[in-house]
């Protein structure tokens, strides 16, 4: 039925879009940037009417409701489960594949714990998306109607979508002991396959909505829509915006599971289960850094991507007030990072043969701490006079020069490198490489980490200080590039290196400190803050415009809310997550509990009686 | 149950580890008010104050600075007058401007027309310009504001100000939809006036001048009105003379003035 549904969609699309007008659509469609006016379609067939002209007036007020506050957080409530219940079943699929192409059970069932988490999820956000909407339509009823009456042929597709992945969630969730072994788990996997292409495309759609009011594209200036569905999806920022949710979908995916691993671990009763949870928690971690290194870059693009769709939209969020956003953005990741290696070196002590890796951490944490302190220093200070003139200008004389954004990019690259590094000491921990040209590939391998962070260094330098602004942030892309080669032929060489090594001391799974635990939940408060964060920034550079440039906001609420204001609902939000989380826990807990009633039940042999 | 009450409780100490250090580890700024549409005075306007209001709006409203400055995203425009002439000769030139004042009002409505070289978006080899139109809701600068930036960058640009003002007609009908739409709240006028940007007041957190939020215990009518006309008359002990601008007697009308001071008065 799911796929019936799904082979329905295009038609569908195609019904909607016709139903809006008599013929199909034959004009060139029309682009609208931010640098001017669209080119009016001549043969135009379909006819939208322009964005409303709203006053404080239309908007419906309830006593005692903050109608900003309220659809922020069901808004944010909603995203941070439909990101979660979209993320998991990714890693499930590969950590099927993984079990099913080493025959290690323990992948399978380790795969299947995560779909019993995030399937108590799964009703949370249908419930959220559902509470969502009628937030939308109660309070902001002509933004709603503006939205639907362009997007109204995604928005069909979207909630006939929505039946086929939950037909597909169910049917891969109480299935996964049926299909097994052979054909059956080839079936199963596809299932999979299919589940997450259904997720990626409901949330590209649901993106679509959220970009749409930030880079419109097919209209106007008065807001009057010329293009069709498609048009209307594809608008400047849907692209950027997508990859940079799908890796980040990942990271806090594989956050909240290694929370839920950590939970269990605390909880254990034997060394079993705590050995158990230990692996699922060191694998979530994984998950999580591993996504978490590249999301930087997928950043990068997004905000590249919004420069190039208004320079004005780029320098509203870099600059100003949202400039201090990044200083705390920076203490965010900073602490993703380094509880993450905090984690991975108290996963050093669960084999012996890591000792003699032991003194190498207190220089990589050294460097992680420089790194960070570099990307948390500001660049143009909001001073009081007094301020400025003992510190004899806007930039501190010797700080201020770390507070441009090539210091800030050397800075990340450094931290992503330095986490690499703390990953290939775990590695390495419980085994001795056994090919004859070990010593030469070490070598090799200390030369390409020496000559790649002398290249980001000198980078960050030539960029940051001997070109002028506009070509400031063009060291981000050779950087990457240094960071992404030394990874990727670092990681190709070690698999060589170490095929075959010998193990010098076995790894004790469970042989961690409760207080590591703690750097899960570190991980998971703090992506899910961050988020949070993110959400309101990207939402607040629209400023004063419901649809950018197009669809004024002339509600209360207008105005951007400050720092402190949008911490504290973002805080407010991170602990109602955090709770419906732990409470998922909880219930996952009690679902593998048994108590027997002694005396309660009748026996089997007086019912036969 | 212990390890529920232990996670949360970890949970909570780092949230509000976060939350803290968004409040009290960097400055909180107020984000600027959206802005209010600009009431011209074009009946009372010399050629000199229509000028010096094109600078206003090239500094403020039209968003000119966040490009056009020193640090080299978009051209520096002090030399405007007589480089016009030779773009206007430039066989990329694509439009259809032969003065330098058509050229100024082209440049700002239909910016792709001259690109100058490398400062065109990137990949289109300097046919595109990142440029908005300023006339786009984004910015929305009327015919006159349009004008009047035409005037103040001619002036500031070495050449002669070409640019005519608005009929009179136009000042007429401005003038009337103007008293039809004066301000009425002592908000409004503290919007207007961007107060916020120096003194804490109305739920705008500026530092750079007194905090006004409870002016009216210390303070009377008379003291606001000549602290608001003639700033530099009395300084208040902690800050500077000649930080506050002395234009607001020429800028404000009689009923702002009493609108603000009233207010002001009334914050015990």
């Amino acid at each position: 039925m799911a796929v019936l549904v799904i082979l329905m969609l295009p038609g569908c699309i195609r019904a909607a879009s016709a139903s809006e007008g008599p013929a199909p659509y034959t004009s060139t469609l029309v682009s609208v940037s931010a640098t001017g006016l669209a080119s009016v379609p001549d043969s135009k067939t379909e006819s939208y009417p322009p964005a409303p002209k709203l006053t404080a007036s239309d908007y419906p007020k309830i006593n005692g409701v903050n109608s900003r506050v309220t659809v922020w957080l069901v808004a944010q409530m909603h995203l941070w489960f439909g990101a979660f219940v979209l993320a998991v079943p990714m890693f499930v699929f590969i950590i099927e594949a993984i079990g099913m192409a080493t025959r290690d059970e323990r992948y399978d069932s380790m795969a299947f714990e995560f779909m019993k988490v995030s399937i108590i999820a799964y009703s949370l956000t249908a419930l959220l998306g559902g509470l969502l909407t009628f937030a939308l339509v109660l309070l902001y009823p002509d933004l709603f109607k503006y939205l639907a009456t362009i997007f109204r042929g995604s928005m069909f597709a979207y909630a006939l979508l929505f039946f086929a992945e939950s037909a597909i969630l169910y049917i891969y969730y109480y299935g996964w002991h049926w299909l097994q072994g052979g054909n059956k788990k080839w079936v199963h996997l596809t299932l999979g396959l299919l589940l997450n292409s259904v997720g990626c495309v409901l949330m590209f759609l649901a993106n679509a909505w959220t970009t749409f009011m930030m880079s419109p594209a097919a209209v106007d200036t008065a807001g009057v829509f010329n293009g069709d569905t498609w048009a209307a999806i594809h608008n400047h920022l849907w692209n950027p915006i997508n990859v940079h949710r799908v890796v980040a979908n990942m990271a806090f995916g594989g956050s909240i599971i290694g929370a839920y691993a950590a939970y269990k671990f605390l909880s254990a009763k034997n060394n079993g289960e705590r050995a158990h949870y230990d692996w699922i928690g060191y694998n979530a971690n994984f998950i999580a850094i591993a996504a978490l290194l590249p999301l930087p870059f997928a950043g990068y693009y997004l905000t590249a991507e919004i420069y190039a769709y208004s320079q004005q939209m780029g320098i509203t969020l870099m600059g100003g007030v949202f400039a201090w956003i990044f200083i705390i953005q920076a203490v965010l990741i900073g602490a993703l990072f380094l509880s993450a290696n905090y984690y991975l070196w108290c996963g050093m002590g669960r084999s012996e043969g890591a000792y003699r890796y032991h003194a190498m951490i207190k220089y990589i944490a050294f460097v992680l701490v420089v790194a960070f302190m570099v990307w948390f220093t500001p660049h143009t200070l909001v001073l009081t006079n007094a301020e400025l003139k003992s510190l004899g200008g806007p930039y501190h004389e010797y700080l201020g020069v770390l507070g441009i954004m090539p210091a800030k990019n050397t800075a990340v690259n450094f931290l992503i490198i330095f986490t690499y590094i703390s990953f290939l000491y775990y590695r390495r921990a419980n085994k001795i490489p056994t090919v004859s040209w070990a010593t030469t590939g070490n070598a090799i391998q200390i030369a390409l980490f020496t000559v790649g962070l002398i290249n980001i260094t000198l980078l960050g330098i030539y960029y940051g200080y001997f070109t002028n602004t506009v070509y400031k942030v063009a060291s981000s892309i050779p950087q990457v590039l240094t960071t992404l080669i030394i990874i990727i032929t670092s990681a190709v060489m070690e698999s060589m290196m170490y095929k075959g090594a010998k193990e010098v001391a076995p790894l004790h799974w469970g042989r961690m400190s409760n207080r590591s635990q703690y750097a899960l939940f570190l991980l998971a408060v703090a992506f899910t803050w961050l988020m949070g964060l993110m959400g309101y920034v990207r939402s607040s550079i629209r400023q004063h415009w419901h649809v950018s440039n197009v669809f004024r906001d002339k509600s209360p609420d207008a105005y951007t809310p400050d720092l402190g204001y949008a911490a504290s609902i973002v805080s407010m939000g991170t602990i109602l997550f955090m709770v419906m989380v732990i409470f998922i826990f909880w219930l996952s807990a009690i679902n593998s509990r048994r108590t027997t009633a002694k005396g309660y039940w009748k026996n089997k042999h007086d019912q036969h009686h | 149950m212990i390890n529920i009450i232990k996670v949360s409780t970890f949970s909570l100490v780092v949230i509000g580890g976060f939350w803290g250090f968004s409040n009290f580890g960097i400055p909180q700024i107020k984000p600027a008010p959206p802005p209010v549409e600009e009431k011209l005075d074009l009946g009372a306007m010399s050629k000199d104050d229509f000028i010096a209001l094109g600078g206003k709006i090239f500094n403020g409203k039209g968003n000119c600075t966040l490009c056009h400055n020193t640090m080299g995203r978009a051209p520096i425009l002090d030399r405007i007058g007589p480089v016009t002439v030779e773009r206007l000769k430039d066989p990329r030139y694509k439009g259809e401007a032969t003065t330098v004042e058509e050229y100024l009002k082209e440049s700002m409505t239909k910016p792709s027309a001259f690109v100058v070289s490398g400062y065109g978006k990137s990949g289109s080899n300097d046919t595109e310009s990142p440029m908005p139109d300023v006339t786009g809701s984004g910015i929305g600068l009327s015919e006159t504001e349009i004008a009047a930036v035409i005037a103040y960058l001619q002036y500031s640009g070495g050449t002669e100000v070409t640019v005519s003002m608005p009929n009179s007609n136009d000042q007429n009908a401005k003038a009337a939809a103007e008293a039809a739409t004066s301000l009425n709240t002592a908000e409004e006028v503290i919007t207007k006036y961007a107060c916020g940007a120096c003194h804490t007041v109305a739920g705008q957190t500026g530092e750079i001048g007194p905090n006004l939020t409870k002016i009216g215990k210390k303070r009377g009518k008379e003291y606001l009105r000549q602290a608001i006309l003639d700033p530099d008359a009395i300084i208040a002990s902690g800050f500077k003379g000649g930080m506050m601008p002395g234009k607001y007697g020429e800028e404000m009308k009689a009923k702002e003035l009493e609108l603000l001071v009233n207010y002001l008065a009334g914050l015990k």
